[in-house]
């Protein structure tokens, strides 16, 4: 970490004048804010970082006290992890999230461009429909849930998670998407139907390119909670469907606690999400603003 | 693209075509505009409107899977059973404390650091990245680094960092379990309330703050008199989106506490997944699960009539 001395924005003050004593002031102001945010984004990232260090270690040094700070890194913890049999719950984590978010976009965009651009009546109520069985506790639905995909022979299967989770994600992605599709200006879309387009042909050809951005945002929401669901994995899935943060907790209790093998796990769980929002913080931050901001 | 004339044709085709009444036509128009809604309005009603009227059907009930011969008919006494047990009303406060407590620690931690990223400095681009990583984390990772690596009594980072000060080894996940939960739990929600309300800030007309500063307003005036009142949609949407989220907290518990000591730090959801998962009680578990959702469309109604409100505002 370095205090470097930071760019204040000029808080009005015509440029090329020399600095004032408030300038100054604020100069040493904005130093201490710079130091202060440092201090605090380390201390949030610490317990992140602190686990990708534990999965570089081995077992001794990753539970001892005080805790190491210096060791020879070693890959065997994701030897591990790998031969333990992740894959298979990576396999089943990377179906029922890229299939459950297919399925999201594939619903929620005709749906939110009816909502967004010709309104049917009470669009507020099928809105707050919607979004209220966001707030159905997931726990009040298990029970059913789960007499009934046994009942149909789908328990332990990746395609009833994959209905869940385009369940669980829907009503958010409607209200995003219904955000983006109303920032469309209404000429365009005139423009689409004196040409004789087609509904089908007037998202695909019109409105999809000019939402794009927020079509990814929601991708990335509802990647990121599919990705990190665990309730449902919980209860429905066993041996054969099982996901990666089932796989975590299978770490965690099997013959003791392995610290370092655990965090290996936790880490590569964590890192395809981890870089997707890393690399699209734009469009998250977007994203879960969702419309809030028109 | 066609041609004027060609419109033109198509036009007076589809005039001699139309032999319906005005009525049918507007019914016609209404289920076409319609349409695009249905398949996920329909899937949505099936996939969680269903399983919500067996578990009423449930709730309504005495099933226990221990007990093969009990099930039956019983009425509302499900209901009459929970409001005696004392293990509901300590789980229903929990949930209330968890909520309440997570969203409002975290909203106003994300506004602080939203303020602090929303200034010009060296490296802002990356200590956003740092920022926003327990977000980004998977929930049962965090409990995992929240339950072993940091509040773990013998090698915890917690007690290392206050055993520097002389502070005595705490157990924190039994001598402290909904502090701990809670912990974990704004640790995981600030990154998401502070992205919100960053977005609020860099929606926000430079020009206003620059005029209010140019007219003398200070620091903290220009604060409550522009930003805040700018962010309130923003805060509003944080605190609707981060509370349908946190009241359905089950990982954190689940790993850091197991409900426990005792039931010391069970929330609903937890409490009903105790009892339909490991009690096998699924009438009790299906009767707290009606009014935990009866419980929340009351207070969701009022949420969201809020936001609606503050959405529908145009100014």
């Amino acid at each position: 970490m370095t205090t470097t001395s930071p760019e204040i924005r000029s808080s009005g003050a015509p440029g090329g004048v020399r600095p004032t004593r408030r300038d100054r002031g604020e100069g040493v102001r904005g130093g201490l804010l710079t130091a202060l945010t440092w201090v605090i984004a380390i201390a949030f990232f610490f317990p992140v970082a602190w686990m990708a260090m534990t999965a570089f270690k081995q077992e001794a040094e990753a539970a001892s006290n005080p805790p190491t700070w210096f060791f020879t890194p070693t890959l065997d913890q994701f030897r591990a992890v790998i031969e333990g049999g992740a894959g298979v719950y990576f396999a089943n984590s990377l179906i029922a999230t890229g299939v459950s978010t297919l399925l999201v976009i594939a619903l929620a965009v005709p749906a939110s461009y009816a909502l967004a651009i010709r309104p049917v009546k009470k669009t507020q109520d099928v809105l707050f429909f919607f979004m209220s069985t966001k707030m159905l506790p997931v726990v009040a639905v298990i029970v059913p849930i789960y007499v009934i995909a046994g009942r149909l022979h789908v328990l332990d299967t990746i395609w009833t998670l994959v209905v869940l989770y385009t369940a669980m994600n829907l009503p958010i992605a409607v209200w995003m998407m219904r955000s983006f599709f109303q920032e469309i200006p209404g000429e365009v879309l005139e423009a689409a139907s004196m040409d004789g387009a087609g509904l089908m042909r007037t998202l695909r050809a019109v409105l999809i390119p000019m939402v794009a951005p927020g079509l990814a945002a929601t991708a990335l929401i509802c990647v990121i909670f599919a990705w990190n669901e665990f309730f449902f994995a919980l209860n429905l899935t066993a041996a054969r469907a099982a996901t990666v943060p089932i796989f975590i907790t299978s770490t965690m209790t099997s013959e003791g606690l392995f610290l370092a093998r655990l965090s290996a796990a936790s880490l590569l769980a964590s890192l395809p999400v981890l870089i997707a929002g890393w690399v699209a913080q734009k469009q998250l931050v977007r994203g879960l603003s969702m419309g809030a901001i028109k | 693209m066609s041609t004027l004339v060609e419109k033109h044709h198509r036009r007076e085709a589809e005039r001699r075509a139309d032999v319906k009444t005005p009525a049918q036509i507007e019914r016609a128009e209404a289920w076409r505009r319609r349409a695009p809604l249905l398949p996920a309005l329909i899937f949505t009603i099936i996939v969680t409107q269903v399983p919500f009227l067996v578990t009423i059907w449930y709730s309504l009930r005495s099933e226990n899977l221990l007990r093969p011969d009990g099930d039956r008919f019983v009425g509302l006494s499900n209901y009459a059973d929970l409001f005696a047990d004392s293990t509901f009303r300590g789980a229903a406060v929990n949930s209330v404390i968890f909520t309440l407590g997570c969203v409002a620690v975290a909203m106003l931690l994300g506004i602080g650091l939203a303020l602090l990223l929303d200034r010009k400095f060296v490296g802002q681009g990356l200590a956003r990245t740092l920022l926003i990583t327990p977000f980004l984390i998977m929930p049962v990772a965090g409990a995992m680094i929240w339950s072993v690596s940091m509040l773990n009594p013998t090698y915890g980072m917690v007690n290392w960092l206050i055993g520097l000060v002389g502070i005595n080894p705490v157990d924190w996940t039994s001598t402290y379990p909904v502090l701990s939960i809670l912990f974990a739990l704004v640790w995981q929600w600030t990154p998401f309330m502070m992205l919100l309300v960053l977005a609020g800030l860099q929606a926000q007309p430079k020009d206003v703050l620059e005029a209010a500063q140019m007219d003398g307003a200070g620091w903290g005036k220009t604060f409550v008199s522009i930003t805040l009142p700018q962010l309130r949609r923003y805060i509003e949407l944080g605190v609707l989106l981060g509370a349908i989220y946190v009241v359905n907290t089950f990982d954190q518990i689940y790993l850091m506490t197991a409900g426990g000591p005792g039931t010391a730090s069970a929330n609903l959801p937890f409490y009903i997944y105790q009892r339909a998962f490991l009690g096998f009680d699924i009438g009790q578990a299906a009767a707290m699960g009606v009014v935990v959702v009866i419980a929340t469309i009351i207070v969701a109604t009022f949420a969201l009539r809020l936001i609606f409100r503050s959405f529908e505002q145009k100014d």
